[in-house]
């Protein structure tokens, strides 16, 4: 069994040519790692310069930083060495400090001791993952809140909510012979209301924000040769087009990722949508219709060449846009906004359109945006329904166990299990005992 | 001066409830067993409130009742009033409670000892024998040694134990019995991890000073429910409580005195329970309130003294003279023992493990008011479970096993070996996680069979037979299928969604019991009522439970996740100093006990699994 009991070091920025690079020491030993900085030991939390040296020679100079346990990232001592970010200084620090008898980290490794070390509840340890891939302000906006335990906090709220509303079922239980409230249904019944809602509000706003992290999808429908394409690599070409577009499940589907105004969206341009073609087509404007079906928003494209054909109609919804494509060759004749990709009329205030629609939906975003939060959220949600529709019709000692497994579900989310407050809550409203 | 060898022998220290069913599990397994106490003639005596039961206690009871133990049979013989509490809430949140006679319920004490053949010594323990880590016998006070293999620690509230009684204090275990302060004295210097705990006892009232009329009696039952599976009848006389509350002009007086009160002028180092203060506490925590409840309790069908429960108190004596005078019909009453608040040494129970044997030292054994817990029934549990280990562990045989799954008992003792107390520990039922299949009706099915099977209850027959005639039910419910017409000729009304159901899922239906279903299977009249309503509580949970049975499962799993015993927790990285800590001082056995550990985090739930699994923990940010 490999002892735990070890200090571990990685390169926390990107391998490659770079300005600076920082290497990050963590463990009861970090502070060993200073004997490649030869010096007085460093003030916790004051950048220090150092020349690095191993055996006498001298790797760089660097920054050198030390945070004393428990204030740091990890939680335990860390000291962190920011050299030039070239290859072989980063390689030769890296083999100095394994010659130090400290570990390579394995990945997410300083992360999981952050979790581990009570310094980041599971929702925070998820954002933080967010964070770390936000490329557009709402990603960023939405991660930040939840690295600074937004949701950890919400779910301490409901949990206490829930905890009263336990406690007022038990007292009629556990104390059925003393001089407590016959009934207090009406008084759980407010709590367990008063915590769905706050919940309920909380997972409806949940698919906005998974929207936010993982980008809108709009999806170009329009028969074959309606200027789909010329429109789809116009737009990318306008626009910041993001590093990591969601990958394509069909090898029919183009998708690029755009960063419109600080939302992350997705232009997904299928297959053209007609009756008719053979098998493997057929499959794949099935494919296409869902996909369209699917996304955030449609974009139907109607040229004076190319009418949409009645299928796709169908598809449309009451926000969706009509887009008069190929409005450099015909005068306007369907639609909200003429367009050409050709010659660029109309793409700035398409751009506007789909950024001001998909920003009036994103400010309905809720604090939970993962499918694991809102897996759990909802089985808090479903249980506290059960409780309110037993306190009708069933004994106490039911209705305490549908807000139990509310309670559980909870834990579940934070990742953290909080002590048995039930008695505590109970106490401090009743005075009991003979 | 006498020197016994022999090998094997238990000794049991202390002679109260918790050393009594300790001794008797003992022997019951066929140990050499002694209980030594300095008084044999007080095995039995009620320190407190004459009654046993209760909610959460009397699942205890029942638990004791189906491993051969004594405390239901005693309370029964003892019983003058019975009542089942929460009778119209569901099934497994009823508790039966026996009012008892206190001189009936010593003599039927006396008489399990009798009947056992136990061996009981006359003398005060001073100091544990321990020789090389392991227990080798008691000295008494006089000089004697008695030779153990293992010993049973149940000293109650004599380990140290101070009295007081408004500014005085007096060293003592009971009114007028001297405390265990030598063996107080070696335990800390042993470097036990010794607490104080407090609790308190109202003062007894002569019932003939006290006016009745215009009280509100409280009856027992109609058809009492008992403590023991095998009580049929009530074996003594019944009568009355009778309840009265505080009046202003108590609270006044109260408030005038609480200068007196040992807890409020900081004399009393222990924490008490929150859930049972004495009647200055109440008034001074609860100010708005300005009536408390008092139940006037009798000690029994030959005595005239009355307990007051409700309204315990280390005011002094001319205090509690002048608020009891106060209350209604209780204007002339006169005092017979003023009551007193008492503060008692305990030993964290976290350096126990499971079998309530101490960690460190071999073959010491702790149960009762000694691991903080409070009541009788609390008692009585753990000393079965101490007495048992100790006679299983010499006879080279496996521990009792009982989880928190299995009863309540597994509840408890999961909640002082994991989590240590912070104020005397009282069962709740709220404690329990499977609460609805924790329950009085089945105490005999969850816990007999293993009991019958080692050893520790004789074989009943009845058992056996009640336990075929509810298989017997089961069989003949799951094999009815009836379809929605069908079940419609009963008055069962169901959707007709042509789907056939049987006789659990319809037993499961609001307003449908046995008797509806007899017409289709005539053989569920035979099934005695008392079975039958076992039957139709476990259909009425049945969904519940199936939920809870998984949760057993997943849990159960994950006991058998076993930590390397040899698992040094002081040096494992990624954990917090705090948690490392705690994880050194308990030293879970697996990871279901490490996770109950408090501040325990799932990540670092991982990283112990991880390590129990000898590979390094990953995961990826």
């Amino acid at each position: 069994m490999a002892s735990r009991d070890d200090t571990i070091f990685a390169l926390a920025t990107p391998p490659g040519v770079a300005g600076v690079a920082v290497i990050r020491v963590s463990g009861p030993e970090a502070v060993r790692s200073l004997a490649l900085a030869p010096g007085p030991l460093p003030a916790p939390r004051l950048a220090t310069l150092r020349w690095l040296e191993d055996a006498g020679d001298r790797l760089d100079q660097a920054l050198v930083l030390r945070f004393a346990a428990p204030d740091s990232f990890t939680g335990e001592d860390v000291v962190e060495f920011h050299t030039h970010g070239g290859r072989a200084v980063v390689q030769s620090v890296l083999r100095a400090l394994g010659s130090l008898g400290l570990r390579p980290a394995e990945p997410g490794e300083f992360t999981w001791r952050a979790h581990a070390n009570g310094r980041l509840d599971l929702t925070a340890v998820e954002a933080l993952g967010d964070l770390l891939h936000a490329e557009t302000d709402r990603q960023r906006q939405q991660a930040i809140s939840g690295v600074s335990g937004r949701v950890a906090t919400l779910s301490e709220g409901w949990r206490d909510t829930l905890v009263e509303a336990r406690a007022l079922v038990e007292i009629t239980l556990d104390w059925a012979d003393e001089d407590v409230p016959e009934d207090t249904a009406p008084a759980v019944r407010t709590r367990l209301t008063g915590a769905l809602d706050r919940i309920a509000g909380a997972l409806a706003g949940g698919p906005v924000a998974e929207r936010i992290r993982g980008g809108f999808e709009v999806a170009l429908v329009g028969a074959p040769n309606a200027g789909k394409s010329t429109l789809l690599n116009a737009l990318a070409g306008r626009e910041v087009a993001l590093a990591t577009a969601v990958a394509g499940t069909t090898r029919d589907v183009l998708e690029v990722a755009l960063d419109l105004d600080g939302l992350a969206v997705t232009l997904v341009d299928m297959a053209g949508l007609r009756a008719g073609g053979d098998l493997v087509e057929r499959l794949g404007i099935d494919r296409a219709t869902a996909r369209a079906d699917a996304a955030d928003l449609r974009l139907f494209l109607h040229a004076p060449d190319a009418p949409l054909p009645e299928a796709a109609r169908r598809l449309a919804r009451p926000d969706d846009l009509h887009l008069a494509t190929k409005a450099d060759l015909a005068a306007v004749s369907t639609g909200d906004l003429a367009v050409s990709g050709a010659t660029g009329l109309g793409l700035d205030a398409l751009s506007s359109r789909i950024a001001a629609i998909l920003g009036e939906r994103a400010a309905a975003a809720g604090p939970v945006g993962h499918a694991r939060q809102i897996g759990h959220l909802r089985e808090a949600a479903d249980a506290i329904r059960a409780a309110i529709e037993t306190l009708e019709t069933d004994p106490p000692e039911i209705v305490s166990e549908h807000i139990r497994e509310a309670l559980r579900a909870l834990e579940r989310l934070t990742g953290r299990a909080g002590p048995e407050a039930v008695l505590g809550a109970v106490f401090s409203r009743f005075c009991l005992g003979k | 001066m006498f020197h016994v060898k022999q090998r094997g022998r238990i000794v049991v220290v202390g002679g109260g409830h918790a050393g009594l069913e300790a001794a008797l599990a003992a022997a019951r397994l066929g140990a050499e067993t002694v209980l030594v106490t300095p008084d044999p003639a007080a095995i039995g005596a009620m320190s407190s409130n004459p009654a046993v039961g209760g909610l959460g206690k009397g699942h205890l009871v029942r638990e004791v009742d189906a491993m051969g133990g004594a405390l239901g049979r005693i309370a029964d013989a003892a019983g003058i009033q019975f009542r089942l509490l929460n009778r119209r809430k569901g099934p497994a949140v009823q508790g039966p409670r026996a009012q008892c006679d206190r001189a009936l319920f010593a003599a039927a004490a006396q008489a399990e000892v009798t009947r056992a053949g136990l061996t009981v010594v006359s003398g005060e323990v001073v100091d544990i024998d321990v020789s090389a880590a392991r227990v080798a016998g008691v000295t008494l006070a006089d000089g004697t040694h008695l030779t153990a293999a293992a010993v049973v620690l149940t000293t109650g509230t004599f380990l140290g134990g101070v009295i007081h009684l408004g500014h005085r204090q007096i060293a003592a275990g009971r009114m007028g019995e001297a405390a265990a302060t030598r063996l107080a004295g070696r335990l800390r210097e042993a470097a036990f991890a010794v607490g104080r705990l407090k609790t308190g006892t109202p003062p007894r009232l002569d019932g003939r000073t006290i006016d009745y009329a215009g009280l509100q009696p409280q009856p027992g039952d109609d058809d009492p429910v008992f403590l023991s599976h095998e009580t049929e009848v009530p074996a003594a006389g019944q009568v009355p409580c009778h309840i009265t509350h505080t009046a202003p002009a108590t609270h006044d007086v109260i408030r005038a005195h609480l200068a007196e009160s040992a807890m409020v002028r900081g004399e009393i180092s222990g924490p008490g329970p929150r859930y049972c203060p004495s009647i200055e506490d109440k008034i001074s925590r609860f100010g708005d309130k300005d009536s408390h409840q008092i139940f006037l309790e009798p000690e029994g069908l030959t005595t005239d003294l009355v307990y007051p429960n409700g309204i315990s108190t280390s005011l002094s004596e001319e205090t509690q003279a002048a608020f009891i005078r106060t209350i209604p019909g209780l204007e002339r009453a006169e005092i017979a023992r003023p009551g007193y608040a008492i503060e008692y040494d305990y030993v964290d129970p976290r350096s126990l493990d499971h079998r309530l044997a101490h960690r460190e030292i071999a073959g010491l054994y702790l149960a009762g008011q000694i691991n903080g817990t409070t009541g009788y029934e609390e008692a009585a549990a753990q000393g079965l479970v101490a007495g048992a280990n100790a006679a299983l562990s010499l006879a080279g045989r496996e521990p009792l096993g009982i989880d928190r799954a299995t009863g309540y008992l597994g509840v408890m003792i999961d909640d002082l070996v994991t989590q240590g107390v912070t104020e005397p520990y009282r069962m709740f039922t709220s404690r329990a996680e499977y609460r609805l299949h924790l329950r009085i009706d089945n105490a005999d099915q969850r816990l007999r069979p293993m009991a019958e099977a080692i050893g520790l209850a004789p074989r009943s027959p009845a058992f056996a037979a009640k336990q075929a005639a509810l298989e017997g039910a089961r069989t003949t419910l799951r094999a009815l299928s009836l379809s929605p017409t069908e079940a419609g000729r009963l008055g069962i009304p169901v959707n007709a969604d042509g789907q056939r159901r049987d006789g659990m899922t319809l037993l499961a239906l609001p307003d449908v019991t046995l008797a509806t279903l007899v017409p289709a299977a005539p053989m569920l009249a035979t099934l005695a009522p008392a079975l039958g309503a076992i039957i139709e509580t476990e259909a009425r949970y049945a969904t519940y439970l199936d939920r809870q049975k998984e949760e057993i499962r997943r849990l159960a799993a994950e006991e058998a996740e076993t930590l390397l015993t040899d698992l040094d927790f002081a040096s494992v990285a990624g954990l917090s100093a705090e948690l490392r800590a705690k994880l050194a001082a308990r030293r879970p056995a697996t990871l279901a006990e490490a996770r109950r550990i408090e501040g325990m985090t799932p990540a670092a739930l991982v990283l112990l699994l991880a390590l129990a699994r000898g590979r390094p923990g990953r995961r990826s940010a």
